[in-house]
């Protein structure tokens, strides 16, 4: 068996230039560390799985050592799916963190004008609407860019652990949201 | 009868329950139906699978789709499976119920989303999947489905110090998990195989020292789910956050599928390789770390949280004996420590809703005001303290038993291969540690006894106490809502609960021969590589 150079290069790189990203304090950062990391597992398991560039198929008169390994194929695909399904659920945490960390309790909280309404089914489409929310979030990325822009270097753009309670302080005039009524 | 029927079930019924418990998703009655028998099976499964398996005397292994061994996935079921599966269906049974109780009591604000049943039942299949599986990849995959049902668990509600506990949890789990599938990748390449019984027999004909690399690559993986020192560091900051009954059932089981796997990885994977003397000083360690840890927490749920790391560490101490008598205590010890720790958790969560508070600096005059509950305290405390004659005492002294034979040399007979490497003053020193930690967590817990059950309420305000001095408050000050009602069952299965971890004491002799007979399975890995290939392996 020969092992693929190009491929134990490549892992290498994957590996150490996700465990470097993983080390920052930004979530996001941590997160695309996991998934450089996790794709360098998965080139690390297929380098066992013996010569690359042949087929994990054993058909009549093939002799063993002329395929490669099906079962390495098969430990990747169960990773790669183990790793989609965490992906998912990180950045729906990191979503919620960076939710809590920019508006804190006041994020979970329905607009006013929705309480205004009197038709019970437009109050209904005003909660459900992802509009409002959309609105929030566009205003808290142009307010946080203006400020990355006018010399505060240490405030992180992205969804970033440092910083962010100070942020969200000052975001709270920015707001459009006033506390009124918890969501349902 | 024959057994091999029951083992897939083991597994299957959770999730097929998961799949219903999510379709019902809107009725909250049948939700709570369809767990509960299914735990309820899963038990009585596993209880008939263990009087089977001991009976034989040798466990059950089972092809799954009939593919033949080295290349389909194996499921196993020798003694110390079908115990850990025992034990773990009834733990997860009460918590369920007890889950049940706070739920309708708190009109759900506590777990208010339909997913928690199933996830719940999605928890368990994960946790029988690893206590059964023949093979190190479907190992992974049980530690991968319990703790991606664990994430949602710890962070169910999506509230700022959940997602922030969530976030050191999942992170360092994901780690291990890194660590894990890496060093499958690497044994698979070294031996051409990922069933159990066939790296018994392959990685035994490796060198020592690529045994070795492989050897601690896999315990970093399983050490950070077991909770050993120094890799212990994340489960005091992540565990208090949760709903009372997911933290009782963490602390319960999450950490003894690491040292069930630990306790695979020595006796059959790596019996071969020796890191006894390793094993041995990191089991003293996680023992005073971890409760000089409890020692300054005034937050009750933070100090079981630290008593739980440090009494990881007398389970990696009977490991590290390798000999059966340690083994046996350890067996012993990890049933007794599933569940007076879950019992402690459950307790919490009663003292959190009557007294309104976590903390020893707020609590007072619960003996007054509940004696039942400060029965239901008193009783694991002192049983995870190891006052004689509760479990806790027995399994430490089948421990230290176990130890001082291995240190003098008086169990020649019983040792596992060459015995422990590690030298005769380590291990009395171990011994030594594992009394004074004993000791330490009794004066945590009577302290936290004293103050909150004996004190007086009138006593509260401008209370001073060199007790007191050294405690510090949970960083995000153990916030909880007042007090409501506590229906009647939560206190039943508490209750319940209790009288478990009394029965182990009670049934203490034919439980440790059980344990016995089942250290005597592990003693051989050969025994285990018969089980799976009864005809040889090459």
């Amino acid at each position: 068996m020969s092992a693929s150079l190009t491929l134990v290069l490549v892992m290498g790189v994957l590996f150490g230039a996700g465990i470097a990203t993983m080390m920052e304090r930004s979530l996001t950062r941590v997160l695309i560390g996991f998934l450089l990391v996790g794709n360098g597992v998965n080139l690390l398991i297929y380098l066992m799985s013996g010569t690359p560039g042949l087929a994990p198929i054993l058909g009549e008169g093939v002799d063993g050592s002329e395929i490669s390994d099906p079962l390495p194929q098969a430990f990747i695909l169960t990773a790669i799916v183990i790793n989609l399904g965490i992906t998912a659920f990180l950045l729906a945490l990191l979503y919620r963190s960076w939710w809590l960390a920019q508006l804190g309790e006041r994020g979970d909280l329905v607009d006013d004008a929705a309480e205004h309404v009197e038709d019970a089914e437009e109050t209904a489409d005003l909660i459900r609407s992802s509009a409002a929310d959309d609105q929030a979030v566009q205003e808290i990325i142009v307010a946080s860019d203006e400020e990355f822009e006018s010399g505060d270097e240490e405030l992180d753009p992205s969804a970033g652990a440092g910083g962010r309670e100070e942020s969200a302080k000052r975001e709270h005039d920015a707001s459009a949201r006033r506390p009124g009524r918890r969501r349902p | 009868m024959n057994p091999t029927a029951l083992v897939p079930l083991v597994v299957l019924l959770p999730l097929l329950g998961a799949a219903a418990a999510l379709i019902l998703g809107r009725h909250r009655r049948a939700q709570i139906v369809v767990s509960t028998t299914v735990l309820a099976a899963v038990a009585a499964a596993a209880a008939v699978l263990l009087a089977e398996v001991d009976r034989t005397g040798r466990g059950v292994s089972v092809t799954v789709g009939a593919w033949p061994a080295p290349y389909g996935i194996v499921l196993v079921v020798d003694r110390l499976s079908a115990i850990m599966i025992v034990i773990s269906a009834l733990v997860l049974l009460g918590v369920l119920l007890y889950a049940v109780g706070q739920g309708v009591a708190d009109r759900h604000r506590e777990t208010p989303v339909s997913i928690f049943h199933p996830t719940y039942l999605i928890l368990s299949a994960g946790v029988f999947n690893a206590f059964i599986a023949g093979d190190l990849f479907n190992l992974y995959v049980g530690f991968e489905i319990l703790l991606s049902a664990s994430y949602v668990l710890l962070t169910l509600g999506g509230t700022g110090e959940r997602i922030r506990a969530g976030v050191t949890y999942i992170l360092v789990s994901l780690v291990s998990s890194l660590f894990f599938l890496s060093a499958i990748a690497l044994i698979y390449g070294a031996t051409g195989t990922a069933n159990i019984a066939q790296l018994s027999v392959r990685l035994a004909e490796l060198p020592q020292d690529v045994q070795l690399i492989l050897h601690l690559l896999l315990l970093i993986a399983f050490g950070i789910k077991a909770a050993v020192f120094p890799l212990s560091f994340w489960l005091p900051d992540s565990y208090p956050t949760a709903p009372a009954p997911v933290t009782a059932v963490f602390a319960g089981l999450l950490t003894k599928v690491g040292v069930y796997a630990i306790i695979r990885s020595e006796t059959v994977i790596f019996a071969e390789n020796d890191l006894t003397t390793l094993l041995m000083v990191v089991g003293g360690l996680t023992m005073l770390v971890g409760i000089l840890g409890a020692l300054t927490q005034a937050d009750i749920k933070r100090l079981l949280s630290f008593t739980l790391v440090s009494h990881i560490g007398y389970m990696i101490f009977g490991i590290a004996l390798a000999s059966v008598a340690g083994l046996a205590a350890t067996v012993y010890y990890v049933v007794h420590h599933i569940t007076v720790q879950t019992t402690l958790f459950l307790t919490t969560g009663l003292i959190e809703r009557f007294g309104g508070a976590t903390s020893i600096n707020r609590l007072a005059g619960l003996l007054a005001a509940s004696p039942l509950l400060a029965i239901l305290f008193f009783i694991p405390a002192l049983n995870l303290g190891g006052i004689p004659p509760f479990s806790g005492f027995l399994g430490k002294v089948g421990l230290f038993v176990a130890g001082a034979d291995a240190a003098v040399g008086a169990d020649a007979a019983g040792e596992i291969g060459p015995g422990t490497s590690a030298p005769d003053w380590l291990i009395w020193t171990v011994i030594a540690v594992g009394a004074l930690t004993s000791l330490i967590t009794l004066y945590a817990l009577s302290r936290f006894w004293n103050m909150a059950f004996w004190r007086g309420r009138d006593e509260l305000a401008g209370y001073e106490s060199v007790l007191l001095s050294s405690v510090q408050e949970a960083p995000d000050g153990g916030v909880v809502t007042a007090t409501r009602t506590t229906p009647w069952l939560m206190v039943g299965v508490t209750t319940g609960m209790v009288v478990l971890t009394l029965l182990l004491t009670v049934f203490a002799a034919p439980l440790f021969d059980l344990a016995d007979r089942a250290a005597e399975n592990l003693r051989d890995p050969s025994v285990y590589v018969s089980l799976v290939f009864p005809g040889g392996v090459e």
